[in-house]
């Protein structure tokens, strides 16, 4: 007889693959993306080919350069385009995009070796990125195309959101909560429909892609610490979750794998503490929006987080 | 009724189908066996025969090495051929080989069936230490061992683990269907010998009729619950297995006794009471034959020193496309380099598997998704202690906890990229122990 196959245990493996978790996330994805070109028009879906199209070539062509194996197939260029595409206004030009979309693949992902390596979310460094270096681009919200579909009274250019509109205190203006909840909003083209996200994301959990601690968390925070320092008003705070980036960032950017703590108390520190960020930014700083921030510097804390929430061994010591 | 667990874990499918409704059967005894004298954890045993001798079924062949070490019997009758020296999975060990003479002779040993009362501790302790029982869920502890705790490690708790959490293997369950009666003897008999009156018997829930007719067996009986656990990979984890009945924890680098529990396997627990009851020590087991690689899976007793090519024989032989035979369940059995090596005490499972189930896929980067944390049943970071084995840092894998390991296989199990964490952590256990004696 031939030789047995001899390797170390365990001897099986589960049918949980990286590629499988990719397209949980497309998938998860896809309610978000109908909804945003469906409310935004034709237009939204070209920014998605786009934004795609050049993560994928970005990808691509880096590790070509690099004379690396090219991995295309674990799908995570095109999650990563998806996302970013989701991330900018409707009205944002094609090659700011395109431009935006290799930012995030070659600066904040291949640099910094490949998938997971990665210590900020790609997509929301490159949304940051654009808004730094393109903020009008970044930041029209406000055509006519766009607000025709809101009943909201278009008022300056830059400050037509809802979050917009409340920093400018001007809440007559504000569209319903079930406008923000469906999505008839002015906003980028993936954040706007609360419940197309959250149907996602509740996909996300239940296939384990996720775990429900950093949405849950993000989202509890923001709500209850808007409540409590923003006159305990009911109707606000649940307003303050369903606008601007906060569906959109809890369930799919937040999560990241490689720029969130890997320990379950890491998560739940991480989470809290984006989500304190979020509410301090919005009601006290000079953006309106805080859910970009805030991912951000958490992305950056998250190896301190993961240093102090090391979990205390079974039967052991804290370490 | 809610169901006892562990935190942490992995669900992995069971794979037990095969197998799980068939009834335990006799395998032939073969022509002549082949008694290693390391069956066990602890000093190997000694030959007490020399080739010539005529021997008896029960017979001592090899003297337990030490304390720390246990007898081994003959499981035929017949004539000592040969005392041979052969490497069995790296290791050097002293076969001795006997012809059977089919006869089925047995010798004949005491029995206190009747006489169970008299027993006391010290009694029960001294025969135990000549039964041959060792641990027969894998690790193979010499049981008398395990039930002498020092005085000052007061124990008031015993469980009987029949968890049976790796997938593929029924040969407890079997056990507990067909002899469950002799089981509880045997635990009722463990708890005697440590004054202990308590004892859990812990089944996984996946097998109802284990558990009923358990139950049923425990039905007057004092002190002996029956409890239903969680279907969850490695509930049957010594430590895991303890947290969740008792909500103890068995302190890093400690033993079950230092929190008053000794666990024991079903299939040890119904040898205990198959030496003292019926006189007969531990000669053969209960294996689950099993896998895509083999033609007739089949749960199947042995007697020890049958060589595993016998054993696949009896179940019409393996598959066309039959690559790997694992000993043990597929998380953490251990891979056989070749079939002609001899069954022990510890060989509860055969795992044959042909080409498509014993492909590992391929690699890839760890994209940090955390679920090998997330499943640790001794809640180390498996990326972390693995990341850095991998790059030769071991005073980090060390400061990660890499000693506490389990090796139970949950984190390379759920690793999306498929990572061989287990294996670096292994690696890295090594090198810490090594840099440690230095
Ligand atoms: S499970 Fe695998 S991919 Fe996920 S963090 Fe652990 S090692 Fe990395
Ligand atoms: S690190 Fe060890 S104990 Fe933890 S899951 Fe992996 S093998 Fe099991």
């Amino acid at each position: 007889m031939e030789r047995l196959v001899v390797t170390s245990s365990p001897h099986t493996r589960s049918r949980f693959t990286v590629n499988r978790i990719m397209a949980d996330v497309i998938i998860a994805l896809i309610p978000a993306t109908l909804m945003g070109i469906y409310i935004f028009g034709m237009r939204s879906a070209m920014i998605v080919a786009v934004s795609i199209i050049s993560a994928m070539v970005s990808e691509a062509l880096f590790q070509k350069i690099r004379k690396q194996d090219i991995t295309l197939n674990d799908l995570s260029a095109v999650v990563t385009g998806l996302i970013l595409a989701l991330n900018v206004p409707p009205g944002a030009p094609l090659g700011m995009v395109a431009v935006g979309s290799a930012f995030a693949i070659i600066i904040v992902k291949q640099i910094f070796g490949g998938l997971g390596q990665n210590f900020m979310n790609p997509a929301m460094a490159a949304r940051a990125f654009l808004v730094i270096s393109y903020p009008t681009m970044m930041s029209i919200f406000c055509d006519p195309m766009i607000t025709a579909v809101s009943s909201a009274t278009p008022l300056a250019v830059s400050s037509c959101t809802p979050l917009g509109i409340m920093a400018a205190g001007d809440y007559a203006n504000l569209p319903s909560l079930w406008e923000t909840f469906i999505g008839t909003i002015p906003g980028t083209i993936g954040e706007t429909s609360s419940i197309a996200l959250i149907i996602g994301g509740i996909y996300l959990i239940v296939r384990k892609v996720i775990s429900w601690e950093i949405p849950v968390i993000y989202i509890g925070t923001v709500f209850l610490l808007t409540f409590v320092l923003d006159g305990f008003n009911f109707y606000l705070s649940l307003y303050s979750i369903f606008s601007g980036g906060l569906m959109l960032g809890a369930f799919y950017m937040l999560t990241d794998y490689s720029s969130s703590p890997v320990t379950k108390k890491g998560k739940i520190v991480y989470a809290f503490g984006a989500g304190l960020l979020t509410t301090l930014i919005r009601l006290y700083g000079v953006y309106p929006e805080g859910v970009m921030f805030s991912v951000l510097l958490m992305n950056v804390a998250t190896p301190m987080i993961e240093h102090f929430t090391s979990p205390k061994i079974f039967g052991g010591a804290k370490r | 009724m809610s169901l006892l667990s562990f935190k942490g874990g992995v669900d992995v499918s069971g794979n037990k189908e095969a197998t799980e409704k068939l009834p335990i059967t006799e395998c032939p005894p073969p022509e002549r066996i082949f008694l290693p004298m390391r069956q066990h954890i602890g000093a190997p045993a000694e030959p007490v025969v020399k080739v010539g001798d005529e021997v008896k079924i029960g017979q001592v062949i090899g003297k337990a090495g030490g304390f720390v070490s246990a007898n081994i019997h003959s499981s035929v009758s017949g004539t000592v051929k040969k005392i041979s020296t052969k490497k069995i999975m790296g290791t050097d060990t002293v076969l001795v080989e006997i012809e059977n003479n089919f006869e089925e002779e047995y010798l004949e040993l005491p029995s206190y069936k009747n006489s169970i009362d008299d027993l006391d501790t010290a009694k029960i302790r001294e025969l135990l230490a000549e039964s041959g029982v060792v641990g027969m869920g894998g690790a193979g502890f010499p049981i008398h061992v395990k039930l002498s705790p020092p005085e000052n490690k007061p124990i008031d708790t015993v469980i009987i683990n029949g968890a049976e959490c790796e997938p593929y293997l029924t040969g407890d369950h079997r056990l507990m269907l067909e002899e469950g009666a002799q089981v509880v003897k045997g635990a009722r008999l463990i708890m005697k010998s440590l004054g202990v009156d308590k004892a859990y018997i812990a089944i996984e829930n996946n097998k109802p009729d284990a558990l009923a007719a358990m139950r049923e067996h425990v039905k007057d009986e004092d002190g002996i619950e029956v409890v239903a656990m969680k279907v969850k990979y490695p509930q049957g984890a010594e430590k895991q297995l303890i947290n969740a009945i008792t909500g103890r924890y068995v302190p890093s680098g400690g033993l079950p006794m230092d929190v008053g529990v000794v666990v024991n396997n079903i299939a040890s627990a119904k040898a205990v009471a198959d030496y003292i009851l019926d006189g007969k020590p531990l000669v053969d087991r209960v294996c689950t034959v099993t896998g895509s690689g083999i033609k007739k899976p089949m749960n199947v007793r042995i007697k020890n020193g049958t060589l595993l090519s016998h054993i696949a024989e009896n179940a019409d032989g393996m598959t066309e496309d039959f690559v790997k035979l694992v000993l043990g369940g597929p998380m953490m059995g251990i891979a056989a380099t070749e079939l002609d090596v001899p069954s022990t005490k510890t060989t509860g499972g055969l795992l044959f598997l042909n080409e498509k189930d014993a492909k590992i896929p391929e690699t890839q980067p760890c994209i940090k998704c955390g679920k090998c944390v997330e499943v640790c049943p001794v809640f180390l970071q498996p990326i972390y202690i693995a990341r850095y084995a991998e790059k030769g840092l071991y005073a980090s894998s060390d400061k990660y906890g890499a000693l506490d390991c389990i090796e139970c296989g949950a984190c390379s199990f759920i690793c999306p990229s498929k990572r061989p964490l287990v294996h670096n952590i292994r690696m890295a256990k090594r090198k810490i122990l090594e840099l440690r004696k230095k």
